[in-house]
C-alpha cells in the first residue's frame, strides 16, 4: 500500500517522463550534430528536410500509437502505404489529363484504400477478438499481395497538375540562409511535412480531449474494468483500427506527394520504424500508456540518427540500420530501467520482479 | 410499502450448459436500506448479481426498477437503469487520473472538460471524506481509496441501486469502518444498498436485511435483528447444527515441547523488517494484525517469496540458506499464497498438472514423473481432500474457489513438507470447506507436522493455533499463548493497548 | 460424499481440429481441381541419383525450415507470451557465421563443415541470448525486444562476410540440402523429422513442457512453486537459437550460397502464423508443437496450390492473406462459439459435425 506523501504538484506520469526524455535525447542528439557535424545541421532547411523526408513515417507513428494505447498493434500500414501510392500512381496515370480533380479523387482513393484496410481489420480485432497482430500481419500480406498485382514494375506518376503539387513547397524567407553567390535561399517546407504535424496535432488533440481518445487509454489500461465502466470496447477498439487504417491511406498518399512513384517495395518495413518511433516516444506495447507528440520526437530521432550517419564517413546502409537497432535498444533498456525505479505495482509486474533501490 | 421498493426481482432463472444456477429467486430491495445476500460458494449470489448487472443474460423472470420493468442485457443497460456495482477486484482503470476515473464511460458529448470534471471531482471526494486528488493517478492510491473512488463514481450516478460485491476483502479494520460510514450516509441519502460478503460480523454490523440462497434457490428473507448468527449460517449451508457443534469441538493442541522445526534470527525481506520466529514439531501457530501490519510479507520472507535481504534460518537446528521459493522447498517448507487466483492456480493447467507441481519441481528439472504415477496421485489426493472436478484433466481455473484451493493444499501436501506456511487459506470459501480446511490443519498437526496459520477472522485463528504472534507496523509486538488466547487480548494486542 | 473422477485421455487435441480440417480441405481441394497434383515420380538428379518429385514431395521439402523454426517459436511464445520476429534476421547472422567459419579452413571438409555448423549454433544461440535476457530480465515485450534484431541482424550479417552472397559448394553440403545419394526423399524432410523427435525427447527426460506452459500461464505462481522463470524464458529462446541454426544450414545447402538478404526472409511471419494456425494461444500457456508444424505445412501447401493453379509469383501472397484470414476467422474463439450454438439448435448434441463448416 503506498504512503505517497501530499505534494501539491503530482508527479509525472509514466508517459510524460517517457516522453520528456526522448525529447530531451532529440534536443541533445541535434545540438551535437550541429556542433560536431556543423554544416547541414546549422541550417533549419536540416531539420524541414527530416520532417519532408520522414511525413509519412511521421502519420503512421501516430496511427501507430493510437492502437498500441488501445493495446493493440497494426503491422499492415506500411503495406498500405506500398498499395495506395502504387494504385494512386496507376490511377494519376491514367488520368493524366484530368486535372486538378483527379488529384482529388487520387486523394480519395488513398483514403478509401486505408479506410477498407481499416474497416476489415477492425472487424476482425474487435468483434471476432482474433489477435491483432495475426490480423494486421495477414492485411500485410494481403496489401502487399495486391501491390505487385497492381504493377510488378516500378511506375513513375506523370501528371502535370500532380508534378505542380508535388513541387509546391511552402517558402520560409527568414529561416533560410544566404548561399555564397549571396542568393537568400529560403527554407522549404513540404505540403506533406506540413499535412504530418497537422496529423500529430490533431491525435494529440484527438487522444487528450475527445471521449473516444480517453476511452482507448481506458481499454489499453484495463479492458475489463472498461467494459464496467461502461465503455463500449469493442466499437473503441473497432474505431482505433479505422483511425490507423485511415492514417495509413492518408500517409500513402503523402508519400506520392514527396516521391511520385510506385514500387513494390515502397514503405518496406516501415511498419517496424513506426513502431519503433512509438516505443522511443514513450509509447508502451502492453497498452494504456502513450503520447503522441512523443511519437514525434521518437520518429525524429530516428531520422536525425539516419541523417548522421549519412553525413558522417561511415555512410553505409548497414551501419545505419545497426546505429538504429543499437538506439532503439537503448531506449528500450532505459525504459525498462526507469519504469522500474518507479517501483510502481501498475504494469503487472509482481512485486518480486521489480527492481529496486535499497 | 410497494413504493418503497427500489428493486424487485421475481422467478429469476439462469442455467450454464444444462446446469442450473438459479431456480425461480426472488430478491428485493428498498430505499434506504442495506441488504445483505448471503449464501456458500455456488449458492448462485454472484450468478444473481451479474444477472443484475447485465453481465448475464437471465434465463426467466422479472427485474423492475421503481415499478419500471428493467430490460437488462449490458452493463449500460444496467447503468442507465440506476444499479451501479463495486467489486472486490477494483475494476477502475490503473493509467486514468481519479478524475477520469470518476466520469468515464458516462458522460455525455464528445469532448472532455478536464476543469469542469476535476472541479466536480474534488467537490464529490470532499463531501464523502474520501482522501484522495483529482489529478492523481489511480495506481498512486492505496486499494482502500481505489475502493471509495468507485463507489463516489457509482453514488454521484444518482444510483438507485447499489451493489457492493465483497467490498471489505483486501481492507483492513480501520478501512472497513471508513468504508461502513459512508455506507450508512448513502443509505440515510435514499440508496439502496446490496451487500455481499463472506464476513458475518460485518453482516450484522450494517445490514437491516438479510437474503439468503442455497444451491440456486432461494432460502429466504429476514430482517437482520431477528436472525441469530447460528440460524444464519445454519440456513446458508442447509444443514443441521451438527457440524457448527463439531466445529466447536476442534480443541487447541499444544505442541508442549517437541524439537524445533525452524527458527529464524533478524530475517528480512525487501517487503519485511527483521524479525525473529521459531516453531516446533506439530506446532501450529498464527501471525496476526491488521492488513498491511507485516503478517504476510514475514511469512513471505520466510518461504523465500519476496527477495531475502537478512538474517540466519536454521531448520531442524541445521542452518539452511532460504533465499528463493526453491530452496524453501528443498528445506521441507511449503506455502500456500494469500492470493490464490495471482499466485497459487496455474488456471490453464488441469487439476492433475496443478496438484503434482511442486512435487514435480522437487524432483528435478531432469526427472519427470510419468503420467501414471501423475494420475495415482491426483487421484489419490481428489479423493481425500473430495475435490469437487468433473475429471483430473479439467483446467483448474474452471473450478470453484473452495475447490481450487483444496487443489493447491493437495499440492503441498503431496510434497510431505515438514513445514506448511497457509496464508489466508479459508478467505473467500464456503463454510463447509473452511471447516475441512481447519480440521486437515490440526490433523496435519497430531502427523507433526508444523503449521503457520493466518487468518483475517481472529475467531478461527484462536480455533485452530495454539500461540499467536501479533503484528503491528511491519513489527512483532506480541505473542499469545494459554489463557490469552481470548478475543479481547488478541484484540488489545493487535490495536497496541488502547481500545 | 462419492466424487467422480474420469480420466479424459484426448484433452486439448481440439485444438487441432482447424488445421487438420484446413489442411484436408487444402487436399481435398487438389484431389477435385486435379489428381496429377498427387503423382510422385522418380526423376535423377544432376549428380545422376534417383530423386523421388512431386507436388507433396516438395511441399514436404520446402516446408522444412519453416517447420523447424515454428518449433522453436511454439516454445518462445508459450514461455513469453510474446513471438519473435527475428528468427529471419537471426538465421542471416547464424548462416554468415558458418560461412565464415568453414572458409577458415583449407578446404571444405567434414571437419570444416561440423566446425561450422557448431559455431553457427553457438552464434545463433548467442544473439538468441540476447533477445532472452532482454526478455527474462528485463521484462521487455518480445516484440519489442526482438524488434532490434529484427532491424539490424541483416546488416550484422553482411558486416561479418563484408560479400552479399558468398558461394558455398561440397557434396556434404549438397546431400543435406538437397538429397544423400541413393535415398531418394530430400534430407531435410530428414532433418524435420529429426528436429521433432529430439524435442520430444526433450519432452521425455525433462520436464520442459510442464514448466514452459507454467511460466507462460502465470509466473508469479510458477516461481512460488520453485520454477525460474527467468532460466525458462531463457531455455526457450536457446532451443529457438539451436531450430534458427539448422534451418539457416539448410538454407545455406539448399543454394549451395549465402544471401543475407534473402535467406530464410519473411520466415518470422509464416513461423508465427504456423503458430497462429495450429490453434496455439499468441498469449502463452498451453502449446502443442504438432499444432505449429501442421501450421507450417498448410501455409507452404497453400503456396505450391496456388502455384500449382497457375497463379503468377507476384499474386500469391494477395490470396494467401485471403486463405489465412479465413482460417484464422474459422479459428476465432467468437467464431468457434457461435457455431457450435447453432449446430446444437440445428441438431442438439451433435457438436461434431463441424466439418462442413469452414
Amino acid at each position: 500500500m503506498s504512503t505517497a506523501g501530499k505534494q501539491k504538484r503530482e508527479r509525472l506520469t509514466d508517459a510524460q517522463l517517457l516522453m520528456t526524455i526522448s525529447i530531451c535525447i532529440f534536443v541533445f542528439m541535434y545540438a551535437a550534430a550541429m556542433i560536431f557535424m556543423g554544416g547541414g545541421f546549422l541550417k533549419t532547411q536540416q531539420l524541414f528536410d527530416l520532417l519532408n523526408d520522414n511525413a509519412a513515417l511521421i502519420i503512421i507513428s501516430c496511427a501507430l500509437t493510437i492502437v498500441m494505447i488501445g493495446g493493440g498493434i497494426n503491422i499492415s500500414v506500411g503495406g498500405v502505404i506500398g498499395l495506395t501510392v502504387m494504385a494512386g500512381a496507376l490511377f494519376l496515370n491514367a488520368h493524366s489529363d484530368g486535372g486538378p480533380f483527379s488529384i482529388v479523387l487520387t486523394f480519395l482513393l488513398a483514403v478509401g484504400i486505408g479506410l477498407a484496410f481499416g474497416l476489415l481489420q477492425g472487424f476482425l480485432v474487435s468483434h471476432l477478438e482474433i489477435q491483432p497482430f495475426i490480423v494486421t500481419l495477414a492485411g500485410m500480406f494481403l496489401a502487399r499481395g495486391l501491390t505487385t498485382m497492381l504493377s510488378v514494375n516500378p511506375v513513375s506518376v506523370s501528371h502535370s497538375d500532380f508534378s505542380a503539387l508535388v513541387k509546391t513547397k511552402i517558402q520560409i524567407a527568414f529561416l533560410g540562409y544566404t548561399a555564397k553567390n549571396g542568393n537568400l535561399i529560403p527554407a522549404k517546407l513540404e505540403i506533406g511535412a506540413v499535412t504530418a504535424v497537422a496529423v500529430v496535432i490533431l491525435v494529440y488533440l484527438m487522444l487528450r480531449y475527445t471521449k473516444f481518445g480517453r476511452n482507448i487509454y481506458a481499454i489499453g489500461g484495463n479492458q475489463g474494468s472498461a467494459l464496467t465502466l461502461g465503455i463500449n470496447v469493442r466499437r473503441t477498439r473497432f474505431y482505433s483500427y479505422l483511425i490507423s487504417g485511415l492514417l495509413s491511406g492518408l500517409a500513402g498518399f503523402v508519400f506520392l506527394m514527396h516521391k511520385p512513384a510506385g514500387n513494390a517495395s515502397v514503405a518496406m518495413r516501415s511498419e517496424m520504424d513506426a513502431i519503433a518511433s512509438s516505443i522511443i516516444g514513450g509509447t508502451l506495447l502492453t497498452g494504456g500508456v502513450g503520447n503522441v507528440i512523443g511519437t514525434f520526437f521518437g520518429t525524429m530521432i530516428l531520422a536525425t540518427i539516419q541523417k548522421i550517419i549519412a553525413l558522417s564517413p561511415l555512410n553505409a546502409s548497414w551501419w545505419q540500420d545497426m546505429a538504429s537497432g543499437a538506439m532503439l535498444g537503448v531506449f528500450i533498456l532505459l525504459q525498462s530501467v526507469v519504469l522500474s525505479q518507479r517501483g510502481r505495482g501498475r504494469m503487472g509486474l509482481p512485486s518480486w520482479l521489480k527492481f529496486r533501490k535499497e | 410499502m410497494q413504493n418503497n421498493e427500489v428493486l424487485r426481482m421475481r422467478g429469476i432463472c439462469k442455467s450454464f450448459l444444462g446446469v442450473r444456477a438459479l431456480n425461480n429467486v426472488d430478491f428485493t430491495l428498498r430505499k434506504g436500506e442495506i441488504h445483505a445476500l448471503m449464501g456458500e460458494n455456488g449458492a448462485g449470489k454472484s450468478t444473481l448479481i451479474k444477472v443484475l448487472t447485465g453481465v448475464y443474460e437471465k434465463d426467466g423472470g422479472s427485474i423492475t426498477v421503481e415499478g419500471k420493468d428493467a430490460h437488462i442485457r449490458s452493463p449500460q443497460d444496467a447503468q442507465k437503469a440506476g444499479i451501479s456495482t463495486v467489486y472486490q477486484e477494483i475494476t477502475l482503470c490503473p493509467n486514468l487520473t481519479v478524475a477520469e476515473n470518476m466520469f468515464i464511460g458516462r458522460t455525455k458529448g464528445a469532448l472532455v472538460n478536464w476543469k469542469e470534471r476535476e472541479k466536480r471531482t474534488a467537490e464529490i471526494l470532499d463531501s464523502l471524506g474520501i482522501p484522495a486528488r483529482p489529478r492523481q493517478e489511480l495506481s498512486g492510491c492505496s486499494l482502500a481509496v481505489q475502493q471509495m473512488v468507485a463507489i463516489a463514481r457509482a453514488v454521484d450516478m444518482q444510483c438507485k441501486v447499489l451493489i457492493l460485491d465483497e467490498p471489505t476483502s483486501s481492507l483492513d479494520e480501520k478501512e472497513v469502518e471508513m468504508l461502513f460510514g459512508l455506507m450508512r450516509d448513502l443509505k440515510s441519502r435514499g440508496v439502496g444498498i446490496i451487500f455481499v460478503t463472506h464476513f458475518l460480523e460485518q453482516v450484522y454490523a450494517v445490514s437491516d436485511r438479510i437474503t439468503v440462497l442455497r444451491n440456486g434457490e432461494l432460502v429466504g428473507e429476514y430482517v437482520a435483528e431477528e436472525l441469530p448468527q447460528v440460524e444464519l449460517v445454519a440456513k446458508m449451508m442447509g444443514k443441521d447444527l451438527k457440524d457448527l457443534a463439531d466445529l466447536e469441538q476442534v480443541g487447541v493442541k499444544n505442541a508442549g515441547e517437541k524439537d524445533m522445526v525452524y527458527e529464524a534470527e533478524n530475517l528480512s525481506s525487501t517487503e519485511a523488517r527483521p524479525f525473529g520466529f521459531h516453531i516446533r514439531r506439530g506446532e501450529v501457530n498464527g501471525f496476526t494484525g491488521l492488513l498491511g501490519s507485516g503478517r504476510s510479507e514475514s511469512v513471505r520472507a520466510v518461504f523465500g517469496a519476496d527477495r531475502v535481504t537478512g538474517g540466519t534460518v536454521k531448520m531442524n537446528g541445521k542452518s539452511v540458506r532460504i533465499t528463493n521459493p526453491h530452496e524453501a522447498m528443498k528445506a521441507g517448507i511449503g506455502y500456500l499464497p494469500e492470493d490464490r487466483k495471482r499466485d497459487g492456480i496455474i488456471a490453464d493447467l488441469s487439476v492433475r498438472e496443478n496438484i503434482i507441481l511442486a512435487l514435480q519441481v522437487m524432483r528435478g528439472f531432469f526427472h519427470p514423473m510419468s503420467r501414471k504415477e501423475m494420475e495415482q496421485f491426483a487421484d489419490e489426493y481428489i479423493k481425500a481432500l473430495q475435490i469437487k472436478t468433473a475429471s483430473q484433466e479439467t483446467p483448474v481455473g474452471s473450478l470453484s474457489g473452495g475447490n481450487q484451493q483444496k487443489v493447491i493444499l493437495a499440492r503441498w501436501l503431496l510434497t510431505h513438507p515438514e513445514y506448511l506456511i497457509l496464508d489466508e487459506p479459508t478467505r473467500g470459501i464456503d463454510v463447509g470447506t473452511k471447516l475441512e480446511i481447519q480440521k486437515l490443519v490440526l490433523k496435519l498437526a497430531e502427523d507433526d507436522v508444523s503449521v503457520t496459520f493466518i487468518s483475517s477472522e481472529i475467531e478461527e485463528m484462536l480455533r485452530v493455533c495454539s500461540r499467536l504472534i501479533v503484528m503491528r507496523d511491519r513489527k512483532i509486538v506480541g505473542e499469545l499463548t494459554g489463557d490469552d488466547l481470548t478475543q479481547a487480548t488478541v484484540m488489545k494486542t493487535i490495536a497496541g493497548g488502547e481500545q | 460424499m462419492s466424487v467422480p473422477v474420469k480420466r479424459k485421455k484426448a484433452s486439448g487435441l481440439s485444438q487441432l481440429i482447424i488445421p487438420l480440417v484446413a489442411l484436408g480441405l487444402l487436399l481435398l481441394f487438389n484431389l477435385i481441381r486435379d489428381p496429377g497434383f498427387y503423382s510422385v515420380s522418380i526423376a535423377v538428379n544432376n549428380a545422376g541419383n534417383p530423386v523421388l518429385s512431386g507436388n507433396m514431395i516438395s511441399i514436404i521439402d520446402s516446408a522444412s525450415e519453416l517447420a523447424i523454426i515454428a518449433m522453436g517459436m511454439t516454445l518462445v511464445t508459450a514461455a513469453c507470451g510474446g513471438q519473435d520476429i527475428s528468427v529471419g534476421a537471426v538465421g542471416a547472422i547464424a548462416g554468415a557465421v558458418f560461412v565464415k567459419v568453414v572458409f577458415a579452413f583449407e578446404s571444405i571438409t567434414a571437419g570444416a563443415l561440423l566446425a561450422g555448423l557448431a559455431a553457427c549454433i553457438l552464434g545463433a544461440v548467442l544473439f538468441k541470448l540476447f533477445n532472452g535476457t532482454l526478455v527474462a530480465v528485463f521484462r521487455i515485450q518480445p516484440m519489442i525486444a526482438t524488434l532490434i534484431l529484427y532491424s539490424c541482424g541483416r546488416s550484422i550479417a553482411y558486416w561479418i562476410n563484408g560479400d552479399a552472397t558468398p558461394q558455398i559448394s561440397s557434396p556434404i553440403l549438397s546431400a543435406v540440402g538437397m538429397t544423400i545419394p541413393g535415398i531418394p526423399v530430400p534430407t531435410p524432410i530428414f532433418l524435420v523429422i529429426l528436429t521433432g523427435l529430439l524435442m520430444m525427447l526433450l519432452f521425455r527426460v525433462t520436464n520442459t513442457r510442464l514448466y514452459t506452459q507454467t511460466v507462460g500461464i502465470n509466473q508469479g505462481a510458477a516461481r512460488l512453486n520453485g520454477i525460474n522463470p527467468v532460466r525458462i524464458k531463457l531455455l526457450s529462446f536457446v532451443l529457438l537459437g539451436v531450430c534458427v541454426a539448422v534451418a539457416a544450414v539448410i538454407g545455406i545447402a539448399r543454394l549451395g550460397n549465402l544471401s543475407h538478404k534473402t535467406i530464410l526472409a519473411d520466415i518470422e511471419m509464416d513461423a508465427i502464423l504456423a503458430v497462429a494456425i495450429g490453434g496455439n494461444n499468441l498469449g502463452g500457456g498451453r502449446f502443442r508443437l504438432s499444432g505449429s508444424i501442421l501450421g507450417a505445412y498448410i501455409i507452404q501447401m497453400l503456396t505450391t496450390t496456388l502455384y500449382a493453379m497457375n497463379v503468377a509469383t507476384v499474386n500469391v501472397k494477395a490470396y494467401k492473406a485471403i486463405v489465412i484470414i479465413v482460417i484464422v476467422v474459422a479459428g476465432s474463439p467468437v467464431v468457434k462459439a457461435r457455431l457450435s450454438a447453432l449446430l446444437n439448435r440445428v441438431r442438439p448434441g451433435g457438436a461434431a459435425g463441424l466439418r462442413g463448416v469452414s
